[in-house]
C-alpha cells in the first residue's frame, strides 16, 4: 500500500527492505533522517547502526561491513562525501558491493545546506584518486528512490562494485506517496562466502585489499576494472525518455530538476512550443546513446541542460552531441532552485 | 545618562542566531570580555567550527578563521607557527565537532602542546543538525539516533575530555566550568582568563570546557535545561581544575 | 489540481498542516506532493511548505504561482502574496495578521483560526484550517478522507482524536458559510 514518506525515511526503509542491515554514519543536514530512522529500525530487523566519530571512519566501516560480505549502506551530503572520497576509492579498488547515499547541497566549502547538483563531477568521474567509477543512480521522486535504493544493492552486488545514489536537499527532505517493496528474505541473498572475510576457517584466507604493488598487476587490475564498467554501461545504463518523438528543443536534467523541466515542458508546450526531456536516470554509465541518436535528427534543433550548478553534467551531453547541435546550459547554484517558469521565459526570450 | 554595562565592543552587532537560553551567547561574551580585559583584541585569532557556532565569525571581531568539521586544533598549530607568537590563537568548538570528529586533531594538538586556547562547549547533543547523540552525550540521555536513550552497550560510552587530556605531556592548563548561574558564570570567565594568560606566558596548550545546555534539542525550557546542566550536566562531568602546570612550576 | 504555499513561524503547525492536506490527498487517491522549507532558519524563523495534489503524475514540486497562501503571520503575507497566482486564495490566521493583502484580484479570507479552533482543542488550528480548505477543495477531498488524515496522524494519541474531528468539521463548517 502507498504511504506518505519523506524522501530520507523512504531510502532507509527501502534499504531494510533490501536486506541491508548494517549502516554508518555521521550527522550532516539535509540527510539526517536516514541515520536517524536506522538507528532504530536496523536493531528491529537483527542489525547494527553505528553513528561514527567522522566521516572517514563510517566509510572505513562500510569497507569493513561491506569486506564481510553483509549488505551496507552509509549516507551523508556533500562535504561529507568529500571526506568520503579515499574510502570510496579503497572500496571500489577492494571491489566491494555497498550503497552510499548523498544528498546533494550547495557547495563548494561548507557551502549552504539548500538543495544543489554540484557534486556531479565527484560522482561520475571517480571522485576519489586512482581510475575507478562508482554505478550513480539519480532518482526523482521518492518511490523511484525506494525502487533505486531496492535495486542497488543487487546491482552492486552482481558487479562488486560500490553503488552511489545521489539526490538533493529537496528530494531528501519532501515527502510523496511510496510503495516499499516487500523484505528480502536474506537467504536468498547473493553467496559471497567466496571472496567475504567473514572469518572463515577452510585454509583459504580471504583477503580484502586495495594495494597491487607491482606495475603489471595493477594494470592487469584496472584493466579487469575497466571491462567491468564496460559491462555496467551495456546492462545498466537507464534513462527517460519524455516526449522527444516530436521534441524541437531537448531539455537534459536529472533528479528533481528533471521534474522542474517536465512542468516546463507542459507550459511550452501549451504555447506551441515542442519541447521535450532526456532525463538520465544513471549518471555513470551515462546514457550517451539516446542524446547521440537525437543530436543525429533533422527535427531537434538545440539541447539545453539544466542543473542545480553552474554546469557539470553539460559537459557530457556535449560530448554525446559532439557539435552535431548547440548545447545550452540553464544553471542555479548556491541553494537556489530555479521555477518552472524560469525555463519557459529561457526558451522563449534565451535569458 | 552613564553607561554602566555595555556588550563588549569584541562583539560585533550581529544579533546571535543561537535559540532562547542557549549559552553560547554567555561564552561568547566571557571570551570577548577576558580578551578585552587582558589587552589582547587587536591581533587575536579566532578559528570556529562546523555546529551551532559555525557563524562565530560574525560575532567576534578579530581575525576568524571557519575550520572544517573537526579540524579547528590543526587550523590554530598552522597558524601558530605562521603569526607573531604574541597573537592570541584560540579555537570555540562544541562536543560534535571537538571529540567525534575531531578527536585526533585535538588530542593531537594538545599533545604537541600547542601554544593555542581550546574553548570547549559541551551540552551532549548535536545541535545544529538536531538533535542525534554526541559523544558527551550521557548514559539514559536521548536523542534522534537513541531515541530510547543512549545504552552503553549499544550506543558506547561517552567521552570525558578533560580527564583524558590531563594524561597528557602537552596541556599546560585544562579546567572544566559551567554556567548555570551567575556564580559559575564568573568561575567561567576567571578560567578562561587564566587560560589565555597561560597562553600569553607561552605555557602551552590551555583547555576550557564548559558544561553547557541545549533546550532546542532537550525539548525543555531554558530553565529546566539550566537545572538539567546543574544537577545532572555537572555531576557526570565534575567541574574543575584537571591539569596546571603554572602550579608544578611553584 | 491546486498548488498550496503554506507559511508562518515555526512551532504554528505550518508544516503539519501541509502533511494533513497530503495524506488526505493519499485517502483520495490523489497525487501529492510535501515540500518542507529546511534548515537553522526554522529556529525561532519562519517555516513554509509547498503542497500539491492533483491527479495527474506531479511534476515540480516547487510552486511559482499557488493557487493558495495560506499565511500564519505577516512576514509570511509579505513575502509570497505577489506570487499567489491571478484569482488565487489568500487566507491569513487574523490572530496573529493583523493587516490586509494588498493584491485586489484574489480571494482574501481572514480567518481568526487561533480562537475559533481554541474553542474544542487548543492545539487544533492546523485541522481546523484544513476543514476550511475542503470547501475551497470543491469535493476533491472528502470530509471522510480528511477524518482518515486525522486519524492517520493521531494514530499514537487517540485520545486527541475526537476533538481534532470535531474541529475539522468545525472549519469546513465556518467555511461553508463564507462561500454561500
Amino acid at each position: 500500500m502507498k504511504k506518505l514518506w519523506k524522501g530520507n525515511e523512504a531510502i532507509a526503509e527501502a534499504a531494510v527492505a533490501a536486506g541491508c542491515r548494517y549502516f554508518f554514519g555521521y550527522p550532516i543536514t539535509p540527510q539526517n533522517e536516514i541515520p536517524e530512522y536506522l538507528s532504530w529500525r536496523l536493531p528491529e530487523v537483527g542489525g547494527a547502526f553505528i553513528q561514527a566519530e567522522s566521516e572517514v571512519s563510517a566509510i572505513n566501516m562500510l569497507y569493513g561491513a561491506a569486506g564481510a560480505g553483509a549488505r551496507a549502506m552509509t549516507s551523508s551530503s556533500s562535504p561529507g562525501i568529500s571526506l568520503k572520497q579515499e574510502g570510496i576509492s579503497y572500496i571500489a579498488a577492494a571491489e566491494l558491493p555497498c550503497v552510499i547515499v548523498n544528498m546533494m547541497r550547495s557547495g563548494p566549502g561548507l557551502g549552504g545546506i539548500q538543495p544543489a547538483q554540484g557534486d556531479y563531477f565527484q560522482a561520475t568521474k571517480g571522485g576519489g584518486h586512482g581510475d575507478y567509477h562508482p554505478i550513480v543512480f539519480a532518482p526523482s521522486s521518492i518511490q523511484e528512490f525506494v525502487d533505486l535504493t531496492y535495486g542497488a544493492f543487487d546491482v552492486a552486488d552482481k558487479y562488486r562494485t560500490p553503488v552511489m545514489i545521489i539526490g538533493d536537499g529537496m528530494l531528501g527532505q519532501m515527502m510523496e506517496p511510496a510503495e516499499i517493496p516487500p523484505m528480502r528474505d536474506l537467504k536468498t541473498l547473493p553467496d559471497k562466502n567466496d571472496w567475504a572475510a567473514c572469518g572463515h576457517s577452510d585454509g583459504r584466507p580471504r583477503i580484502i585489499n586495495s594495494l597491487r604493488i607491482e606495475p603489471d598487476e595493477l594494470e592487469a587490475f584496472n584493466e579487469h576494472l575497466f571491462k567491468k564498467y564496460e559491462e555496467i554501461t551495456k546492462n545498466e545504463t537507464r534513462y527517460e525518455d519524455y516526449l522527444t518523438s516530436d521534441a524541437e528543443i531537448v531539455f537534459v536534467a536529472y533528479g528533481s530538476v528533471a521534474r522542474i523541466c517536465k512542468a516546463a515542458i507542459v507550459e511550452l508546450r501549451a504555447q506551441g512550443i515542442k519541447a521535450g526531456l532526456i532525463r538520465p536516470i544513471t549518471l555513470y554509465p551515462y546514457p550517451t546513446e539516446i542524446i547521440a541518436k537525437l543530436a543525429k535528427c533533422d527535427k531537434v534543433k538545440k539541447f539545453v541542460t539544466v542543473e542545480m550548478s553552474m554546469g557539470q553534467m553539460v559537459e557530457d551531453v556535449r560530448l554525446a552531441v559532439n557539435g552535431l547541435k548547440p548545447v545550452e546550459f540553464y544553471g542555479r547554484s548556491g541553494g537556489n532552485v530555479m521555477m518552472p517558469g524560469d525555463l519557459v521565459k529561457y526558451v522563449k526570450e534565451g535569458k | 545618562m552613564k553607561i554602566v554595562a555595555d556588550k563588549p565592543k569584541m562583539l560585533t552587532e550581529t544579533p546571535l542566531h543561537y535559540c532562547p537560553g542557549c549559552t553560547h551567547g554567555i561564552v561568547h561574551r566571557l571570551v570577548a570580555e577576558a580578551l578585552e580585559e587582558l589587552g589582547k583584541v587587536d591581533g587575536a585569532i579566532g578559528v570556529v567550527p562546523v555546529g551551532c557556532s559555525v557563524f562565530g565569525y560574525k560575532y567576534f571581531r578579530c581575525d576568524v578563521f571557519e575550520a572544517a568539521h573537526g579540524r579547528a586544533p590543526a587550523v590554530a598549530s598552522a597558524i601558530r607557527r605562521v603569526v607573531n607568537p604574541d597573537n592570541l590563537i584560540f579555537t570555540y568548538q562544541g562536543d560534535g565537532d571537538l571529540a567525534s570528529i575531531g578527536m585526533a586533531e585535538t588530542v593531537h594538538a594538545c599533545t604537541r602542546g600547542e601554544n593555542i586556547t581550546i574553548i570547549f562547549i559541551n551540552n551532549g547533543i548535536y545541535g545544529m543538525t538536531g538533535g542525534q547523540m554526541a559523544p558527551t552525550t550521557m548514559p539514559g540521555e536521548k536523542a534522534t539516533t537513541c531515541i530510547y536513550g543512549r545504552d552503553p552497550k549499544v550506543n558506547g560510552n561517552p567521552i570525558h575530555m578533560c580527564e583524558m587530556l590531563a594524561t597528557l605531556t602537552g596541556p599546560a592548563y585544562i579546567e572544566r566550568v559551567s554556567c548555570y548561574d551567575v556564580p559559575h558564570v564568573n568561575k567561567a570567565k576567571a578560567a578562561i582568563k587564566k587560560a589565555f594568560q597561560v597562553q600569553m606566558e607561552k605555557k602551552g596548550l590551555s583547555f576550557i570546557e564548559v558544561v553547557a545546555n541545549c533546550p532546542t534539542n532537550y525539548h525543555q525550557t531554558p530553565l529546566e535545561s539550566m537545572q538539567f546542566v546543574k544537577e545532572k550536566g555537572c555531576s557526570f562531568y565534575p567541574l574543575g581544575v584537571f591539569k596546571d602546570i603554572t602550579k608544578e612550576d611553584k | 489540481m491546486q498548488k498550496i504555499t503554506i507559511s508562518g513561524f515555526g512551532g504554528q503547525g505550518v508544516l503539519s498542516l501541509g502533511k494533513f492536506i497530503s495524506y488526505s490527498a493519499i485517502e483520495q487517491n490523489l497525487n501529492t506532493s510535501w515540500l518542507p522549507s529546511y534548515g537553522p532558519e526554522m529556529r525561532g524563523g519562519t517555516a513554509n511548505c509547498s503542497v500539491i495534489y492533483s491527479a495527474e503524475e506531479i511534476a515540480a514540486p516547487v510552486i511559482d504561482h499557488p493557487d493558495i497562501l495560506i499565511a500564519f503571520n505577516e512576514p509570511s503575507l509579505d513575502k509570497f502574496e505577489g506570487s499567489v497566482k491571478k484569482g488565487g486564495i489568500i487566507i491569513t490566521n487574523s490572530d496573529i495578521v493583523h493587516k490586509a493583502t494588498t493584491r485586489k484580484d484574489v480571494k482574501f479570507y481572514q480567518i481568526p483560526v487561533d480562537t475559533l479552533a481554541a474553542a474544542i482543542n487548543k492545539r487544533g488550528a492546523n485541522v481546523y484550517m484544513l476543514g476550511v480548505l475542503l470547501p475551497i477543495f470543491n469535493g476533491d477531498i472528502s470530509e471522510e478522507a480528511a477524518i482518515h488524515a486525522v486519524e492517520h496522524v493521531f494514530e499514537s494519541k487517540p485520545k486527541v482524536i475526537p476533538s481534532n474531528i470535531e474541529c475539522l468539521k468545525a472549519g469546513i463548517e465556518y467555511m461553508k458559510k463564507l462561500v454561500k
